[in-house]
C-alpha cells in the first residue's frame, strides 16, 4: 500500500490502482454520511478531484493519487457510507484506476513513510 | 487568528481531557466532538441527555430606572411585557430592520435583565446597546460566568436530582437561585429542539457543574458538530448563516419575535420595513428543504425551481442523524415558498430534487406546561 500527503492510499494489482482513504482520514472526518464515487471511464489525472466524500460535519474533496482511466466506482459506498469508517482501508475503496503512468505509484509514500509524516501533523 | 489568540472558556481542560477535538469558534477554542463523534453525540442527546459548553456565549446584564423600555429602543420583542420568572427571544435590529444578532433576554430576579447573545456578535452588541441605551440604561458583561446546556428527553430527571425547582419550571421561564452551592441562573430553553435547560454559573464553579452532571450516565458531553445538526433539525436559524445584517425577521420566518405591542407603535430601529413585510411586500423568505436525492446540500448551494433557474441560496444544510436524510434551510421568493413546493438545489452542478417541507423538520419537545 502506498500513500498521499492528501491521505489517500493506492493498492496496484497488475495496471490497476485500488484507491481509499487511510484510516487517518477516515477518523478526522468523523461519521461518513455520503459518498460520490466517479463513474467508470472518466480519466483523471494525478491530482484531479476523483470523489467527494461528506462527514455529517463537511464535504471533503478526494483527488486522484495516480493518472488514469476509472475502471470502477465502488457503488456499494452509496448505500453504505459508513464503510467508509468502518473498513477506511479495505472495504472503503473508492474507485479502481487503469494506470496511465506506474511510475507514479514508486513515487508515493510506503506506510513507514506515511506514519512518519503523520507524525508531522 | 492564530490558534494562540483563542480564547478557552473555563471548561477548556475539561474538554481535551475528555478527548474533544478542539477547532476554532467565535474567537474561542471549542469542542467540535469528543471521542463518539457528530453522529452518536447527536443522537444521544434526542434519546437521552446531552451537556454542552457554551461559555463563548456573551451573557450581561442590563440595568437601569426602566431596563426594558430602554432595550426595546434596539430589540423587536415586547419586553415591558416579559413577566418577572420569563426568558423571550428577541433580534436585535439596525436601522434598515436587518439582525445584528438574535438573543434571548430574562428576567430572573429583580436586577434587570439578564441578556444572552451570540459569541462571535458580542462585542458588536454590547458597543450597540451601550450607545443606544447611554443615559438611560447600562450594559454590563458578566465575563465571569460560564454558560451550559443540558438538553434532552432526559435533562429534567438529570437536573432535577440536583435542583427540585427545576422540575417546576416551563419552557421559557427563567430563575436566579442557589445551585450546586453557587449563584445560578437558570432557563428552561435551549437550541436544540429538545426539552432541557441553559445555567449559567460563575466561572470557577463550571468545572465542578460540568463533572456533576456528566457522573450521571444519562449524560454525556457533546460538542459544537451536533448542536449544529440537532439546531438544523430543529429549524432554528443560525446567526451568521441563516441570519445577518441584510435578513430582517419577517423574511426569517421569525415574526414572533417582533411582539404585538411593538408592531402598533413602530418604535424601534427599522420599524419601517418590518411593517412593509408584515404587509405581505417581501421579496424572500426562509424555506426548509428536504433534499430528496443525492448529497446534502450545504450553505451556498443554490436553489432553482423545477426549470432549472436559480432562485435562491442554501444558508444552512447538512445531512439530519435522526431523519437520515439530507435537510437545509435557505431564503427564495414567497411564491416558492408553500409546503410541497418542489424545488432543486445545486451541489457540486448537479441539480437534485428537493421540496419544501414545515418547520421544523423534527417535531420539538418543549415542556409548556407541567
Amino acid at each position: 500500500m502506498r500513500f498521499t500527503k492528501d491521505h489517500e492510499w493506492v493498492v496496484v494489482q497488475g495496471d490497476v490502482a485500488t484507491v481509499g482513504i487511510t484510516a487517518y482520514a477516515a477518523e478526522q472526518l468523523g461519521d461518513v454520511v455520503f459518498v460520490e464515487v466517479p463513474e467508470a471511464g472518466k480519466t483523471v489525472k494525478q491530482g484531479d478531484g476523483l470523489a467527494v466524500v461528506e462527514s455529517v460535519k463537511a464535504a471533503s474533496d478526494v483527488y486522484a493519487p495516480v493518472s488514469g482511466e476509472v475502471i470502477e466506482g465502488n457503488a456499494e459506498l452509496s448505500d453504505a457510507p459508513e464503510t467508509v469508517n468502518a473498513l477506511p482501508e479495505s472495504g472503503g475503496w473508492f474507485a479502481k484506476i487503469k494506470l496511465a503512468n506506474p511510475a507514479e505509484v514508486d513515487a508515493l509514500m510506503d506506510r513507514d513513510a506515511y506514519e512518519a509524516f503523520l507524525a508531522t501533523l | 487568528m492564530s490558534d494562540q489568540d483563542l480564547k478557552k472558556t473555563p471548561l477548556f481542560d475539561a474538554h481535551v481531557a475528555a478527548g474533544a477535538r478542539m477547532v476554532p469558534f467565535a474567537g474561542y477554542s471549542m469542542p467540535v466532538q469528543y471521542k463518539d463523534g457528530v453522529l452518536k453525540e447527536h443522537l444521544w442527546t434526542r434519546e437521552h441527555a446531552g451537556l454542552f459548553d457554551v461559555s463563548h456565549m456573551g451573557q450581561a446584564r442590563i440595568r437601569g430606572e426602566n431596563p426594558a423600555k430602554a432595550f426595546e429602543k434596539v430589540v423587536s420583542a415586547d419586553y415591558q411585557g416579559l413577566k418577572p420568572g420569563k426568558q423571550r427571544y428577541g433580534v436585535l435590529l439596525n436601522a434598515r430592520g436587518g439582525i445584528v444578532d438574535d438573543l434571548m433576554t430574562a428576567r430572573p430576579d429583580e436586577d434587570g435583565l439578564f441578556v444572552v447573545v451570540n459569541g462571535a456578535c458580542k462585542d458588536n452588541d454590547y458597543a450597540i446597546i451601550a450607545r443606544e441605551l447611554a443615559g438611560e440604561a447600562t450594559v454590563t458583561r458578566l465575563e465571569d460566568r460560564a454558560l451550559l446546556a443540558l438538553q434532552g428527553p432526559e435533562a429534567a430527571a438529570v437536573l432535577a436530582a440536583h435542583i427540585p425547582e427545576a422540575a417546576q419550571m416551563v419552557f421559557m421561564d427563567a430563575k436566579a437561585l442557589i445551585a450546586f452551592g453557587v449563584d445560578a441562573i437558570i432557563s428552561r430553553s435551549g437550541y436544540t429542539g429538545e426539552d432541557g435547560y441553559e445555567i449559567s454559573v460563575p466561572a470557577d464553579a463550571a468545572e465542578r457543574v460540568w463533572n456533576t452532571l456528566l457522573a450521571d450516565e444519562r449524560v454525556k458531553p457533546i460538542g459544537l458538530g451536533a448542536r449544529d445538526s440537532l439546531r438544523l433539525e430543529a429549524g432554528l436559524p443560525l446567526y451568521g448563516h441563516d441570519l445577518d445584517e441584510t435578513v430582517s425577521p419577517i423574511e426569517a420566518g421569525l415574526n414572533f419575535a417582533v411582539g404585538k405591542s411593538r408592531r402598533e407603535a413602530g418604535d424601534y430601529l427599522g420599524a419601517t420595513r418590518i411593517a412593509k413585510e408584515l404587509a405581505g411586500e417581501l421579496s424572500r423568505v426562509r424555506v426548509n428543504l428536504k433534499v430528496l436525492e443525492g448529497a446534502p446540500a450545504r450553505e451556498g448551494a443554490e436553489i432553482a425551481d423545477e426549470a432549472g433557474a436559480v432562485i435562491g441560496k442554501i444558508t444552512s444544510g447538512g445531512f439530519a442523524p435522526s431523519l437520515g436524510y439530507p435537510i437545509a434551510i435557505g431564503f427564495a421568493p414567497p411564491a416558492y415558498a408553500a409546503i410541497g413546493t418542489k424545488l432543486k438545489v445545486i451541489v457540486r452542478g448537479k441539480a437534485a430534487a428537493a421540496e419544501v417541507v414545515a418547520s421544523p423538520f423534527v417535531p420539538n419537545r418543549y415542556v409548556r406546561k407541567l
